[in-house]
């Protein structure tokens, strides 16, 4: 036993490194290195992972891709019936059914990323513990799904909107239309921010997953998805417009119904908080990833 | 010769007690009791008595300053008894988790297999899985897609390509998941216990795969098992871990000799109270004990007596068909036998301590240690808890007319025949 002892030494002390290492595995590493080539190198997995989510979401479904119609179509009808018709919320002279379809559909792309990217440490503990890949992979996996999910609740919303134009009701698409790219980045981003922020430290606090489920059904609320900001009441509106979200949904709406406003001040806001909101997920994110294995 | 990994002064520490509670509002009241200066509402009682040396006492060195280097193209043994520290340096080397200190450097491409069909999704067919798992094992697209005939032909499922992976039989699913990672193109490859899979002859197209991986096409194999069969086959160089320290690094049956006999003396008798007691939510061992007929656990154990081997057990489990399992094991690691009961006698049992007990007939084992592994099983199908070399035991020469011998016969058992010899010519 000793002897051996006694080879290793001679073997570390007699040899001088002059190889050339590909991977260092060391305890700390520099908090602002996101790893975003490793990410890029594993794009593939991407991919596979958004095709897996969609494949498992409609197999053995008997409506299939439908579900993704079935959800919006029915809150749009709640929504028009209880807030426009009970509750007589003004839709700013846009009808009623798209004023909430253009609502309800940005919002729920944001709100799926963050709640499914809040709950990833979770939800992979077991592959986690098990195989390393960046495990930024996951989240933008989910945002990526829900894009196609949100792509295809689009195209429902495109084809009610083009019967309201056909119709000749106040419909009118105008070039804000053109930001329609930057906004769903800006909603993705803020989704996987808070998320990557979330789920973070849920590692830690496991209350933060309860609080997100009924929270982000709360937030709403204070978002102008089922009432317009220029119907909010003075003393309101600049807390409302606080939420970085408002500035997006009401951009949004603009550009496609062309009733409301733009307001540039809460949407430039919104590109701010988007960029801060995402690095200090990231940063969040990679600096639990490292060790999160060890407290699950 | 060029290295493929070399590591340096890895330390890898874990906390006890100190943790986070789990809950904001429990540590909440927990920064509140210790800005107060109380003591620790949520620490355990057993801890609190303890001296705390600037408070390091709560810290398990999982891995401490371990070094060793490994040359590219070699086979390597990891061993090491439950709690030595293998499971800590494979996630460490997979990068699964990160070290406390120190510094691993890999030459290479790493894949690491510390499971088979790692993300392997129920809904989606062989096809559609192969793609996924060799992805999540860090494959391009069209890397699989140049491997993939050969995956399929491996795993021999070429029928049921296109059919939902939950439709498999479990041993298709796991050809389908070792084929995945058995065409990994990496320059080094961490295995770990994966062949206590798949049936006889499936492990053997595993090992011999993974000899080719290593042999011929010259990567670097690092394997992490309890079968020192296994180990001796496939690798040429061993590391012997012992409470997270590197005991033993060098040729591969001498660190395996060193493992199996560490024990100096045999485990014959032991015994466990509830707090420490191996087990888990559904089995608890309390007592093993070897003795022979008629004498206690601290006599010699003669060829020529029957033996008694007696458990004690905490089954915590309701309604269940509980079996227990011997896996015997010779010195140089040969499988001596796969023997068992059912602990209900064909019915269900449930909650409460059971004894089983079997003799093994004299005259029938070598002069020699042997090693006994023990397994609980639930429908004869499923590991509820599993322990390695829970009991090793010597057997003296009974028949040898000067007192104990330990000289061993030829062969894994030494039985005694009915002998008969006549002259029938003259």
């Amino acid at each position: 036993m000793e002897l051996t002892t006694k080879q290793i030494n001679i073997k570390e002390n007699g040899h001088k490194e002059k190889q050339h290492w590909d991977l260092e595995i060391k305890p700390h590493t520099n908090i602002f290195n996101l790893h975003l080539k490793d990410v890029w190198n594993y794009r593939d997995l991407l991919i596979l992972l958004v095709r897996r989510d969609f494949i498992s979401f409609y197999k053995q479904t008997i409506f299939g891709p439908l579900w993704f119609f079935i959800q919006p179509i029915f809150t749009t009808i709640i929504y028009t019936l209880i807030f426009s018709r009970l509750a007589g919320i003004s839709t700013e002279d846009a009808p009623a059914p798209l004023f909430y379809l253009t609502g309800t559909v940005a919002w729920n792309y944001f709100a799926e990323c963050l709640t499914k990217t809040s709950t990833v440490f979770r939800d992979n503990a077991n592959i986690f513990g098990k195989v390393y890949f960046p495990r930024l992979i996951m989240p933008l996996s989910i945002v990526m799904s829900n894009l196609v999910k949100f792509g295809v609740q689009l195209l429902l919303f495109i084809l009610v909107m083009v019967w309201y134009i056909i119709k000749g009701e106040n419909v009118h698409p105008n070039e804000y239309l053109l930001l329609f790219p930057v906004i769903v980045l800006l909603l993705a981003l803020q989704g996987l921010g808070f998320g990557l922020i979330v789920t973070a430290l849920t590692t830690k606090y496991r209350d933060l997953a309860f609080l997100i489920t009924f929270g982000i059904q709360l937030a709403m609320y204070a978002t102008p998805v089922i009432y317009p900001l220029s119907a909010a009441p003075q003393q309101f509106k600049e807390i409302i417009a606080l939420n970085p979200l408002s500035g997006l949904i009401e951009a949004f709406r603009y550009g496609f119904l062309g009733t409301g406003h733009f307001y540039p001040g809460y949407f430039y806001y919104s590109v701010c908080f988007s960029i801060i909101v995402v690095l200090a997920g990231l940063i969040i994110f990679n600096k639990t990833e490292k060790n999160f294995v060890d407290t699950v | 010769m060029e290295k493929a990994i070399k590591i340096e002064k890895l330390s890898k520490a874990y906390q006890l007690g100190e943790f986070s509670t789990g809950t904001l509002s429990r540590d909440i009241e927990r920064w509140w009791a210790l800005l107060r200066g109380k003591e620790d509402p949520f620490l355990k009682i057993g801890e609190v008595n303890e001296r705390t040396k600037g408070g390091n006492s709560n810290i398990v060195w999982s891995l401490k300053d371990i070094n060793f280097e490994i040359e590219r193209g070699s086979a390597v043994g990891i061993i090491g008894r439950n709690g030595a520290g293998k499971s800590t340096l494979l996630k460490i080397l997979s990068r699964v988790t990160t070290p406390t200190t120190g510094v691993v450097k890999i030459k290479g491409r790493i894949a690491s297999l510390l499971e088979v069909g790692t993300g392997f999704h129920p809904e989606l067919t062989g096809r559609e899985n192969i793609f996924l798992n060799g992805a999540i094992l860090g494959m391009r697209k069209q890397e699989i897609k140049r491997k993939f005939d050969e995956i399929v032909d491996f795993a021999g499922v070429e029928r049921y390509i296109d059919t939902p992976v939950k439709r498999y039989s479990s041993g298709m699913y796991v050809r389908l998941a070792f084929g995945v990672a058995a065409h990994l193109e990496s320059e080094i490859l961490i295995v770990d216990e994966v062949l206590a899979v798949g049936d006889s002859e499936f492990q053997k197209k595993c090992l011999g795969k993974m000899k080719d991986v290593s042999n011929k096409d010259g990567r670097t194999v690092l394997f992490v098992s309890h079968n020192m069969a296994a180990i001796k086959q496939l690798c040429s160089h061993g590391i012997l871990l012992k409470n997270g320290q590197l005991q033993l690094n060098g040729d591969v049956a001498n660190i395996v000799e060193e493992y199996l006999n560490s024990g100096i003396t045999s485990i014959r008798e032991s015994s466990w109270t509830n707090e420490d007691a191996p087990g888990n939510d559904k089995i608890s061992i309390r007592k093993i004990a070897a003795y022979a007929k008629g004498k206690t656990t601290t006599d010699p154990i003669k060829s020529n007596e029957d033996i008694i081997v007696e458990l004690q057990f905490e089954n915590k489990m309701k309604n269940v068909d509980l079996d227990v399992t011997w896996d015997i094991f010779d010195a140089e690691a040969a499988h001596v036998c796969h023997v068992g009961t059912l602990v209900g006698n064909g019915d269900k049992v449930n909650q409460g301590t059971f004894k089983v007990q079997f003799q093994i007939p004299k005259n029938l084992l070598n002069t020699t240690r042997y090693y006994f592994n023990i397994t609980f099983g639930i429908n004869q199908r499923y590991v509820a808890f599993k322990y390695d070399n829970i009991l090793s035991l010597d057997i003296e020469d009974g028949l040898s007319r000067q007192g104990a011998s330990f000289h061993k016969y030829p062969g894994i058992i030494h039985p005694k025949f009915e002998w008969s010899v006549q002259q029938i010519f003259n």
